[in-house]
């Protein structure tokens, strides 16, 4: 344990945390291109043509692990948030800072990529369906994170604050999340029925999952070099950063 | 702060600040209308924009009528922390030895009996003026009072990580808003049942389960956010 802790405690320093991710980064670099190539001609080449929807079902291949990791990403940041305020940890607030406009970036990306699968499939860009509702409220809390983040003239405030936003807004996303589904059902027949994950077909699953697992390994490439980026921006002023930037 | 507020300090720090707050809002009577004319001026603009037809206004009165309460609402909820921050008696509170969420709650209580109430207790004039049907009439009140009040709670959040940064009005409304959202969900489905001839109970206990909610969580997090806010 006391190693673990020794270990934790190195991580958290903005340098040996530099220097670490950068003996990884190469070989996430590598994975990510290695799945996203894979899963990207497996998915638009080989994948077999859905019955009803034809070609276009295959923007699921890039909708589909967006959607995941925009939930996903949302907590990273509540997390990261969460460890900075408690642990007061400098490099959490870093993660927190990179993982905000990462996460509302990839939900406009499934947002955007589901409106241009809606065109051919229900002939509309955009329906007030309980999952779109639920990702449109979630790029909204990305948003305010985001806003508020700028808005800062001192650093410290502007993590605290962003932190705390994160916070609340993670204590709320399954209470929106439940209340839009049931306002959809309430209001609206369930007329539209995307194909549910377990009906999908093996040999489009597969692809499916080779896309997913790239995408998590780009975005824990981005995030990694987006913190990397912030962490020489916060020390530019230490001997270490110099000590880089004249070597 | 006032020499009036520290007269009552007897009676514990949460009715001092309460009494406070409600002495203060009662001295700018002005501002206290504000919110329910922007709430009858939004009103109006709804026949103008959309259509006088009562069998229109009918349809939209529930919705709309919880819309333009919450907006009214969040107009009034930049408010509540910003002239103690202006005036440094903010600092005092934060600084005092007096747990700091139950001086929020307290605040929190006193904002909405003098913007949350009257909104609530406002909102049947407009249902008149949209065609409210008359078996709406109850829930809305109902709905808006708990709703309103939940509301005031999380704006209150807002409104405390947004009250050191200038012309931080339009920022709280970007916060606070996805997090409106439910309330607005739950308020104005009640309402539409009452309308429809269903039971809107369980809805109402949902909202109310909400503010309880909010009660709880909320005054911990807006205490946090004030201290972040003055002190970094």
């Amino acid at each position: 344990m006391a190693s673990f802790y020794q270990w934790f405690h190195r991580l958290g320093a903005p340098k040996s945390f530099y220097f670490l991710t950068g003996k990884w980064l190469p070989w996430l670099a590598l994975a990510t291109g290695v799945l996203l190539v894979a899963g990207t001609v497996w998915g638009l080449g080989f994948a077999p043509q859905d019955a009803k929807q034809g070609n276009s079902y295959r923007i699921i291949f890039i909708h589909v692990p967006a959607a995941f990791l925009s939930l996903a990403g949302y907590y990273v940041m509540a997390v990261a948030g969460a460890i900075g305020l408690i642990w007061r940890m400098k490099l959490s607030f870093m993660v927190m800072k990179a993982a905000a406009p990462l996460g509302a970036a990839l939900t406009f990306v499934s947002l955007f990529t589901g409106a241009l699968w809606g065109k051919p499939t229900w002939g509309t860009y955009w329906v007030w369906d309980a999952r779109i509702t639920s990702m449109l409220v979630l790029f909204f809390l990305y948003l305010g994170v985001l806003a508020l983040q700028y808005a800062y003239r001192s650093g410290d405030a502007a993590n605290k604050a962003s932190a705390v936003l994160a916070l609340v807004g993670t204590v709320n996303i399954p209470i929106i999340y439940k209340s839009v589904d049931w306002w959809y059902t309430l209001h609206q027949p369930a007329t539209l029925k995307l194909t549910g994950a377990s009906t999908i077909h093996p040999e489009m699953l597969y692809p499916l999952l080779v896309m997913i697992a790239a995408f998590y390994c780009f975005y824990a490439l981005a995030l990694i070099l987006a913190t990397r980026a912030e962490i020489l921006h916060r020390e530019r002023r230490t001997a270490w950063v110099a000590e880089l930037d004249g070597g | 702060m006032s020499t009036e507020g520290d007269a009552s300090l007897g009676s514990g720090p949460f009715s001092a600040i309460f009494v406070r707050d409600l002495r203060v809002a009662l001295r700018h009577r002005g501002e206290l209308a504000n919110p329910l004319v922007f709430f009858l001026m939004v009103a109006t603009l709804v026949p103008l924009g959309i259509s006088p037809e009562s069998s229109v206004l009918t349809l939209l009165a529930p919705g709309m009528i919880w819309v333009m309460a919450l907006l009214a609402s969040l107009l009034s909820t930049e408010s509540l922390f910003l002239s103690d921050f202006r005036d440094g008696s903010l600092e005092q509170l934060v600084i005092s030895p007096q747990p700091l969420w139950l001086l929020v709650l307290a605040k929190v209580l006193a904002h909405w009996l003098v913007t949350g109430l009257p909104l609530t207790l406002f909102a049947p004039l407009l249902g008149v003026m949209l065609a409210l049907p008359a078996e709406g009439f109850v829930t809305l009140i109902a709905s808006l009072a708990m709703g309103t009040a939940a509301l005031s709670m999380i704006g209150s959040v807002g409104a405390a990580l947004t009250v050191a940064i200038p012309r931080g009005g339009l920022l709280l409304s970007l916060i606070v808003m996805p997090l409106y959202m439910p309330v607005l969900i739950f308020g104005a489905t009640a309402v539409q049942q009452a309308v429809d001839g269903f039971s809107a109970s369980g809805t109402l206990a949902i909202l109310g389960a909400l503010f309880a909610f909010s009660c709880m969580v909320t005054p911990f997090a807006a205490a946090g956010a004030l201290r972040i806010s003055l002190h970094g």
